[in-house]
């Protein structure tokens, strides 16, 4: 019965999102408040039918009623709590939901935060919100129904994907939708000040929080899928270039340029039609994304072609959504006065320079992605485009990219004085050259390129320190005085060199693993050894075991080093019963920010096994980065100036040197 | 330089990067892209050797030889021809005779056997390569699993 109401509240959800796409809107032309203020209500109404909605879909998951359908497919009595929870987003269906539920949350957040936004910017923008919503309320109703029926009940599901068993993917999917989702409310809010007509300072100063939170959690999102597809698929990893890779990270790219440009707008007012652009085209990607994962077509033609439906209409929802803002855009755009003047070298212009680097980058990514699919749909010819193509053309974009990173804090808006920031940044220079030898030498070989790429990330990170000491006034001033400056800087200020400190930190981690990682592939018997990374590998056997729904042969490795034993680790092969497939789970011990990755291959007919061992060093760090850049995320969310609710400009607390991060 | 001078200076800088840009995606495609094949497309237009192709098609049945330590030999065939395989590495967990699979590689000068540095299969029981599954309904080979959806 619980599941009818579900399906209900979701028809419920439909209806109020039409109102919301029309009311709200309307009231803003006719200058309506009784109207506009029906936004508000309305888009709290919406989330919380989708809450309920999302509920049930989960309780029914939770219980395993496998007379629902989407239950029965993704879901088996043995599966532990935690992933009868994810199995609600484990599958398209379910999926789906989640994608509306956290639109909806978004809506809803703007509508109960966003007091303080003009009444028509503000009814404006929910109803763009209304519009998406409306859209994939209907997709899911008419394609991907989750609460379909089956009469008469099986009496067992067919289990979750065992590759989705995992912890990583209980939140992995959450955080990267709060991201590409999250994307959605600086778009609502574009085409709203498209279709006013009007924009300035104070319009990138109500978006830039949407867009940092978003930011955010699309950064730890993929990070959090990165980590899973190497630990969880026993490749060894932790990039593929996979289309459903790239899908997330075009809109990050095409993100984190748009936070960059919103800061120039900000401050500057100069950048504001290309900003406008910006967030248009982020979360057009976003929803590109969505039609790449969702539609089928990147898996297999074959499942597109049995059920078009799904495809078409989300191809329907891509064109409508992204032809309509683009078209907007160039009708409207042309009306809005372009702002600020700058130098070339200035912080607009390194700011520039990012976004010219980002978006660059983003089309290549775009390109490598599509070009395979097109080319199939045009001539039937099939090429594939490979970790190699990406590697060349992005790869090289970044280098110029990183190297400028550590200047662009360093240089004053409207006119900068580069030599400056170079005599300023000198020292950070020659420590992460210096640094980046050490830690050449320290390793087991390599090649001598790796220390260009080390020295490279080190700046990035030196580089945020400078700027932090430079403001603080460390060497100029007495310590007393540095540290209590320190201490008054804005946290965007911290925010900022977070993200550039993670930044490199990441670099730092991929070009360690890319440079002196092994790996070895051998038939081993028991006791044979194999050596990584300094350390000893021995195979001591395989035994048997079972898990709560599956079968295993698990090897066990003794790792010494000199000698002495330093861990132990099992590795193995698992067959999940219910589906009759088998995975690898590879077995990994962390030594400090590296680690030793035993993954298992077949068994020999003279009681050997195929193992492949990886010493990846220092592969913590990309990670790790990743994780900073996110605390840098929220440290400048944290900021007075961002919260919302805050006075929009108040009085600086101390002279020119404690000017603004950004 | 005046104004006017400048930014036509910043634009053409900026239009410079884009070309350079676009330079390197044409030459990374030029190296990196690989062309699909099955075992009876090479037999009627032969690909030269050294050039980087997908090889795709069903695991011979009976063809799976284990060399030493993780060198593996197998046959890829489409029902019209057979090409000879070799591979050093972990074979997925899902390679098995009979099965779909797609091998990334090139052939040694003077040698009809392919030189694959890559298997891939996915992690799904019924996943049947899309392109090896497209080719051999085409052929008649294979009839195609129905989704259970």
């Amino acid at each position: 019965m619980s599941v009818e109401l579900g399906h209900y509240a979701l028809v419920l959800a439909l209806a109020v999102a039409i109102l919301l796409s029309i009311l709200p809107m309307w009231g803003a032309r006719r200058n309506d408040q009784a109207l506009m203020d029906i936004g508000s209500v309305a888009a709290v109404v919406l989330f919380a039918l989708v809450a309920f909605s999302f509920g049930v879909l989960a309780h029914a998951h939770l219980v395993s009623d496998f007379s629902v359908r989407n239950v029965w497919e993704n879901s088996h009595s043995l599966v532990p709590t935690l992933y009868k929870i994810s199995g609600v987003w484990g599958n398209h269906e379910g999926s789906m939901l989640l994608w509306l539920l956290i639109l909806t949350l978004f809506s809803a957040l703007v509508a109960l935060f966003g007091r303080n936004l003009p009444d028509r910017l503000r009814a404006d923008a929910l109803s763009v919100q209304g519009w998406i919503s409306a859209a994939f309320a209907l997709f899911i109703l008419l394609t991907s129904n989750p609460f379909q029926r089956l009469s008469p009940a099986p009496a067992e599901g067919q289990d979750l994907n065992p590759v989705l068993q995992d912890v990583g993917l209980a939140i992995h999917p959450p955080l990267l939708y709060l991201g590409y989702v999250g994307f959605s409310v600086c778009f609502s809010f574009a085409i709203a000040a498209l279709i006013e007509g009007r924009i300035d300072a104070a319009w990138a100063r109500w978006v830039r929080p949407w867009t940092l939170a978003a930011w955010t959690f699309l950064t730890a999102g993929i990070a959090m899928g990165s980590y899973w597809a190497y630990y969880e698929l026993g490749w060894g990893g932790w990039w593929f270039w996979d289309p459903v890779e790239n899908a997330s990270f075009m809109p990050w790219l095409a993100g984190t340029a748009l936070l960059h440009s919103a800061l120039v707008m900000e401050k500057r007012e100069a950048l504001k039609i290309w900003t406008i652009l910006l967030a248009i085209l982020t979360f057009s990607l976003s929803l590109l994304g969505t039609f790449l994962v969702r539609s089928g077509v990147l898996t297999s033609v074959h499942a597109f072609a049995t059920d078009p439906t799904r495809g078409v209409f989300i191809l329907a929802i891509l064109v409508i959504f992204i032809g309509g803002a683009l078209s907007l855009f160039a009708f409207r755009a042309p009306m809005l006065n372009a702002g600020g003047l700058f130098a070339p070298i200035s912080r607009e212009g390194a700011l520039v320079l990012n976004n010219l680097i980002l978006t660059v980058s983003t089309a290549t990514v775009l390109i490598g992605t599509l070009y395979p699919l097109l080319l199939e749909a045009l001539t039937g010819e099939k090429i594939s485009v490979g970790p190699p193509f990406f590697n060349l053309t992005f790869g090289l974009l970044m280098v110029p990219l990183l190297l400028a990173v550590p200047f662009g804090p360093l240089l004053a808006w409207k006119r900068a004085d580069l030599l400056g920031a170079l005599q300023r940044l000198f020292v950070a220079a020659g420590l992460s050259f210096a640094v980046a030898l050490v830690f050449y030498y320290d390793q087991y070989g390599g090649p001598v390129m790796a220390v260009f790429g080390l020295a490279a990330g080190l700046f990035l990170v030196f580089g945020a320190l400078t700027d932090l000491w430079l403001r603080a006034g460390f060497g100029r001033l007495s310590t007393s005085i540095g540290l209590r400056r320190l201490a008054g800087l804005p946290r965007s200020a911290f925010g900022t060199a977070l993200a550039h400190m993670g930044l490199g930190i990441t670099v730092l981690g991929i070009v360690a693993v890319t440079a002196f990682e092994t790996e070895h592939v051998v038939e081993m018997k028991p006791g044979m050894s194999v050596p990584a990374g300094g350390y000893s590998l021995t195979f001591d056997g395989m035994k048997s075991a079972v898990g709560p729904n599956y079968t295993e042969d698990r090897g066990h490795f003794t790792i010494r080093r000199g000698g002495t034993v330093k861990a132990d680790v099992w590795s193995s092969k698992r067959l999940y019963t219910a589906r009759r497939m088998p995975t690898t789970e590879a077995g990994i011990v962390t030594f400090g920010l590296s680690q030793v990755y035993v993954s298992l291959g077949d068994l020999m007919a003279d009681g050997g096994i195929v193992v492949r061992i990886w010493w990846k060093p220092y592969i913590l760090c990309i990670w790790g980065g990743a994780l900073v850049m996110m605390l840098g995320g929220f440290v400048s969310l944290s900021d007075r100036r961002l919260r919302v609710g805050a006075p929009s400009r108040r009085a600086r607390p101390a002279g020119p040197a404690l000017e603004p991060a950004e | 330089m005046t104004r006017k001078q400048k930014r036509l200076a910043v634009i053409a800088a900026g239009m410079g990067f884009i070309a350079v840009a676009a330079m390197l995606v044409l030459y990374a495609f030029s190296q990196s892209i690989a062309y699909f094949y099955m075992p009876a497309d090479l037999a009627n237009t032969p690909v030269p050797p050294e050039t980087r192709i997908r090889l795709g098609g069903l695991v011979g049945e009976g063809s799976v030889v284990r060399g030493n330590g993780s060198t593996v030999a197998f046959s890829v065939t489409d029902g019209e021809g057979t090409v000879k395989v070799t591979y050093t590495g972990l074979l997925p967990d899902l390679f098995r005779e009979g099965q779909g699979v797609v091998t990334e590689g090139k052939f040694e000068p003077g040698s009809d056997v392919f030189q694959a540095d890559s298997v891939l299969a996915k992690h799904d029981e019924n996943y049947m390569p899309k392109e090896v599954a497209d080719r051999l309904k085409e052929k008649g080979v294979w009839a195609g699993q129905e989704q259970t959806q």
